[in-house]
């Protein structure tokens, strides 16, 4: 009887966990690591936890140098930490998955390939058996999404850097992720295309909805982007700061302009000068 | 056919013939004999006069360049990968490959000669292959190491192989590299195969015939094996420039 009760109690436990753990799609857990380099170990993140919930988008700001590209490598299954833990869907990462996309600031377009034959790439990795026609068909809506159905069959040699970013984004998503990993893409772009493709991220999302962690330095862009904007530490990276992005999308460019974004950005502001060591107006952050 | 291809064919053979025809007048300016220095209008009749021995040496020099150019290429691609992909092994065959790149050629090919006494073939072969097979393997090597991490995470990150990743992406991305060290190559080959042609006696490539020309001191007939290795030169290397085209093509910039 006795026995019963506990066994119940227990999958009730497991079943609340498990929905608990799905909720939170990414979960970063006390993570600590360390580069080795011919100087010593050199410590990059330390104690650092985060957590990003479904269909969420999460951007990271934080000094230069201050392991932010670490973390999308531990997320993407493509490193390991020297402690802690990476859960994806309640899972700890041992391994890169297919369910995981990528962009970074270099757009690395196969130059070789033309756009539609780049985007479709990964596809030929996670679903080696589905049809040509398919997977064309799909990077195709993809590209439509974004304004380049006319520059399917073009090298990106042939491409403005924003096109470029475009078909990178599209590639990122094509095997439709569920996390989409962002590191700095608009970082190399001039400002108006930068907005231009921020828009185009809302547009994205409210077609196909992702989770999405956003590596930044612009904190405009984390604040228009991101439902939850987190600061990091100077090196070894901590997270020192959270601030939530309450506004449900899709956002107008003009939304950077209202009073509650500007309090938003001297918050964040003054978090950077924090963790840049110097200048600190807000003392009392963890 | 429209001008600007008219003009990329009729440019280079003007540029031969007023090559030719300084050559022609300063001969003739300078009042010089053939045994001093041959005339293009004396090359003709001794390649005519020879024509078959052209045809039978060149085929020689041709096919034995050819393998020892293809022995380069598979040889060079599996060193340059080799040392692309592990930097242990790049550290330790670097000063290796360089210290035997530095090694005059024609100094290695009496010793070949000696160590595999009587085969001719196969030593004009190796020296062709030994001459040409370093400029692949470091230019693979450098076009594997530099490739940027990027281009590796979007697949790793998928799950993809080591394998797949050359595949897909590190080896095409490495083309481009590959074909400027060819063109390299096979000039060098060429070299190799004429070098033992010309240094062992075995009567065999336009090498040789070279040097019978020098033991008759016929030299019209020197002057014309030099045209033809010239003529035997630009055929390989523009081979090479059509299997870039054909492999490579997208990494030239197409007007826009």
């Amino acid at each position: 009887m006795r026995r019963a009760y506990r066994a119940r109690r227990f999958l009730h436990g497991l079943a609340e966990s498990v929905e608990e753990r799905m909720r939170k799609l990414i979960e970063i857990e006390n993570v600590t690591h360390a580069y080795r380099t011919v100087a010593g170990p050199l410590p990059v993140l330390d104690n650092l936890n985060l957590s990003i919930p479904q269909g969420k988008f999460c951007a990271v700001v934080g000094p230069s140098g201050c392991g932010k590209s670490t973390l999308t490598r531990l997320i993407a299954g493509l490193m390991f930490p020297d402690s802690g833990e990476v859960r994806l869907h309640g899972e700890r990462v041992r391994s890169p998955r297919k369910t995981v996309g990528m962009a970074f600031q270099n757009p690395v377009l196969l130059e070789w390939r033309t756009i539609l034959q780049n985007v479709i790439l990964p596809l030929e990795i996670v679903a080696p058996t589905m049809a040509k026609a398919q997977k064309e068909a799909r990077a195709r809506e993809l590209l439509a999404m974004v304004g380049l159905e006319d520059f399917e069959d073009k090298r990106p040699s042939e491409l403005s850097g924003g096109m470029r970013q475009r078909a990178s984004l599209c590639r990122s998503l094509v095997h439709k992720p569920d996390i989409l990993i962002l590191d700095e893409p608009f970082g190399a772009l001039d400002a108006f295309t930068r907005e231009d493709l921020w828009q185009l991220m809302h547009k994205l999302r409210a077609e196909e909805p992702f989770t999405a962690l956003l590596i930044t330095h612009d904190l405009r862009e984390s604040v228009y982007l991101a439902d939850q904007v987190v600061v990091l530490s100077g090196r070894p990276a901590t997270t020192q700061f959270v601030l939530d992005i309450d506004m449900p999308g899709p956002r107008p460019i003009d939304m950077l302009y209202s009073t509650q974004s500007v309090d938003w950005l001297a918050q964040l502001r003054d978090q950077i000068e924090i963790a840049q060591g110097r200048g600190a107006k807000t003392e009392g952050a963890i | 056919m429209t001008r600007a291809e008219i003009q990329k064919i009729v440019t280079p053979i003007l540029a031969i013939i007023i090559v030719l025809a300084l050559w022609e007048f300063w001969v003739w300016y300078m009042g010089w004999p053939t045994y001093k220095m041959a005339a293009p209008s004396d090359l003709w009749p001794a390649f005519w006069q020879y024509r078959e021995l052209f045809f039978i040496n060149a085929w020689q020099t041709l096919w034995r360049t050819v393998v020892g150019l293809g022995l380069a290429v598979v040889v060079g691609t599996i060193l340059g990968m080799i040392m692309g992909l592990s930097r242990v092994m790049n550290d330790a065959l670097y000063p290796l490959l360089v210290g035997f790149n530095a090694i005059p050629k024609a100094t290695v090919v009496p010793v070949v000669a000696l160590i595999f006494i009587g085969q001719h073939d196969f030593n004009t072969i190796l020296v062709a292959f030994m001459i040409s097979f370093f400029p692949i393997s470091v230019s693979i090597a450098i076009g594997l190491s530099t490739l940027e991490p990027e281009y590796r995470d979007i697949l790793r990150s998928l799950g993809a192989s080591r394998f797949t990743v050359f595949w897909k992406i590190a080896l095409p991305k490495t083309l481009p590299e590959f074909f400027g060290a060819l063109k390299v190559a096979v000039t060098l080959a060429f070299i190799g195969t004429n070098l033992v042609e010309i240094v062992t006696p075995h009567g065999r490539g336009l090498g040789s015939l070279f040097d019978s020309g020098r033991i008759a001191s016929n030299y019209p007939l020197m002057f014309a094996v030099l045209i033809a290795l010239a003529i035997l030169g630009i055929v390989l290397y523009y081979f090479v420039v059509a299997l870039e085209r054909i492999f490579a093509g997208w990494a030239e910039r197409r007007p826009t």
